[in-house]
């Protein structure tokens, strides 16, 4: 085949739905493949380390429905990447639960629905590291230890092209993935039917967002890119977007340290020598892409644990010389919590103050916060190992800025005005624990690949 | 000596997570004079965005003039990783505020 088309309908499907419209004029043109990633570290880590989506069901069927039904239609794949935001094994089963579902509904005929797996155990990796398998940090993070890992729920593993592929050679029709690099999603058809890496990665980079690579802005609007052995070719699909050389130059910026390069396993894109020309009005070429093999297959993990359960309250300040001393205000309400719980942290608890109209935004980065507004709002939050610990936390940390004493305050019946009098339970507290990379020996070792059907 | 405000000068000013450690930064100019102007002037460099957010040079990852997007890059490491208890900017999407000030001086 001398080029390979295929669209991409959303960016981070199930995170908002997919605009119709400009889907519905991408399966018009007559695709040979729909992709897409429904996932993203963005979500924070709370989804991964409780094992839910931050996307809704009913949102992520949506999507998933629109696809399913034109890539039947077309009789051209479908794949998914990072299912359900996470791509943890319960997000895999659920896609193809919903996929399952989909096909019985609408009565379609008989397909080969492939799927593979993401996670890696704990104690698989402590093996790993025990047999002397550095387990590297990325971005800051030190080396991998073992309290650290005892300290994480739940890992995944970023896949790259290579299980996708696996599946597409078995005669998959559908491919519902675990955690993946989302540009793997779209290079691994194009790399199966035979396009050189180059080119494939790159298609896979400029489509991975949706239309954030189209002007003007508009996210959740259908992009199709078409390769070929030596150029990649980007065409919006909404009646008012374009592609053009800035919005897809400027699209290889995005949630990126470094624009030329872009990291997945079993090597790097090369954008530095990346050229672009505008070809037709919506549409942009690029040539110049470089694929990099890595001289070690190193796969990204992602991990995640609970810090505790935790409670939200809320204050306003009015009082001018309050908001002057509002660290005063919290520094005793602090004191209040370690009185009855100890320091924080030792003591098993933590707890937060986020000073909005002050610093809430931006915290140490803010260059204004010795100017506050006229008016504040306090966002406290307390974490502890038990929803009853965390709760009492809170609310000391919350009720006890009402009877905060200042010096010179004029008001004596109140430092802080409540629109709720009590603290809410909010979802639980996690954090990144895992941004770490791992040698493997095989690509598909950590990505066991599965084939079932679906429909009648 | 006359200057103009960054924001008014920028197509596109903004930033947003880069990873679970990373935040990062892109001001995207329109027309290659301009960006090229602003390159001229040196106000946005490691030494300047430093001032700006009161940081040590150590927390900026990447600073990178990006020719072929008329756009200026740089990406800081932030103290705890996103969506922590406390993070206030879980996409890191409102960290560029203080870009929008920025003086220019005109040529």
């Amino acid at each position: 085949m001398r080029s390979l088309r295929i669209i991409c309908p959303n960016g981070h499907l199930g995170f908002a739905p997919t605009r119709e419209e400009s889907f519905r004029l991408g399966v018009a043109a007559k695709p040979d493949c729909i992709a897409a990633d429904s996932g993203s570290d963005d979500v924070g880590p709370i989804p991964l380390g409780s094992d839910t989506s931050t996307s809704p069901l009913g949102w992520q069927t949506h999507d998933l429905e629109l696809m399913l039904l034109a890539s039947r239609e077309l009789g051209v794949p479908m794949i998914i990447g990072s299912s359900g935001d996470t791509g943890a094994n319960s997000r895999v089963d659920l896609y193809v639960r919903i996929i399952r579902d989909l096909a019985a509904k609408h009565g379609l005929p008989r397909f080969r629905l492939g799927y593979f797996y993401s996670e890696i155990g704990k104690e698989d990796l402590r093996r790993r590291m025990r047999g002397g398998e550095t387990v590297a940090g990325l971005e800051g993070h030190r080396t991998l230890t073992e309290s650290e890992l005892d300290a994480t729920e739940r890992i995944v593993a970023m896949a790259g092209v290579h299980p996708f592929i696996d599946l597409l050679r078995k005669g998959a029709d559908v491919i519902i993935g675990g955690r993946s690099s989302d540009s793997c999603v779209f290079a691994a058809p194009a790399i199966h039917h035979g396009f050189p890496e180059n080119q494939a990665y790159y298609l896979g980079k400029v489509l991975e967002c949706a239309s954030f690579c189209a002007e003007p802005y508009g996210g959740k609007e259908t992009v199709l890119g078409e390769i070929t052995a030596d150029a990649v070719e980007v065409t919006a699909m909404h009646p008012d977007q374009r592609c053009t050389v800035a919005s897809v130059a400027g699209h290889a910026m995005y949630e990126r340290s470094n624009p030329f390069f872009e990291h997945v396993a079993g090597g790097t894109l090369d954008m530095s020598e990346c050229r672009y020309e505008q070809v037709a009005a919506k549409t942009t070429r690029i040539t110049g892409a470089k694929f990099v093999p890595a001289a070690e297959f190193r796969v990204k993990l992602e991990g995640a644990g609970k810090i505790g359960e935790r409670y939200v309250g809320m204050v306003g300040i009015r009082d001018p010389y309050t908001i002057a001393h509002v660290d005063a205000v919290t520094g005793w309400a602090r004191d209040k919590v370690r009185e009855r719980f100890g320091q924080e942290k030792e003591g098993g608890y933590e707890l937060y103050y986020t000073v909005y109209g002050r610093d809430g935004i931006m915290g140490e980065l803010e260059p204004m916060r010795d100017r506050p507004a006229h008016e504040l709002c306090i966002l406290v939050q307390g974490v502890a190992p038990t929803a009853a610990m965390a709760e009492e936390v809170c609310m000391i940390g919350t009720r006890q800025m009402f009877y905060a004493r200042l010096p010179e305050v004029k008001g004596s019946a109140g430092s802080v005005a409540f629109a709720l009098d009590e603290v809410l339970r909010a979802s639980p507290a996690y954090r990144w624990t895992v941004n770490h990379t791992l040698r493997c020996d095989d690509p598909l070792e950590l990505f066991p690949t599965h084939m079932t059907t679906a429909g009648v | 000596m006359k200057t103009q405000k960054l924001s008014t000068l920028a197509k596109t000013i903004r930033s947003k997570n880069a990873g679970v450690d990373l935040i990062t930064f892109d001001i995207i100019f329109t027309e290659r004079a301009v960006y090229e102007r602003v390159k001229r002037a040196q106000v946005l460099t490691r030494e300047t965005v430093c001032r700006l957010y009161g940081i040590a040079p150590e927390r900026i990852a990447d600073f990178v003039e990006f020719d072929p997007g008329n756009a200026i890059k740089f990406t800081i490491y932030r103290l705890r990783p996103s969506g922590s208890p406390g993070d206030p900017d879980i996409f890191g999407a409102q960290q560029y505020a203080p870009l929008l000030d920025v003086d220019v001086p005109m040529e």
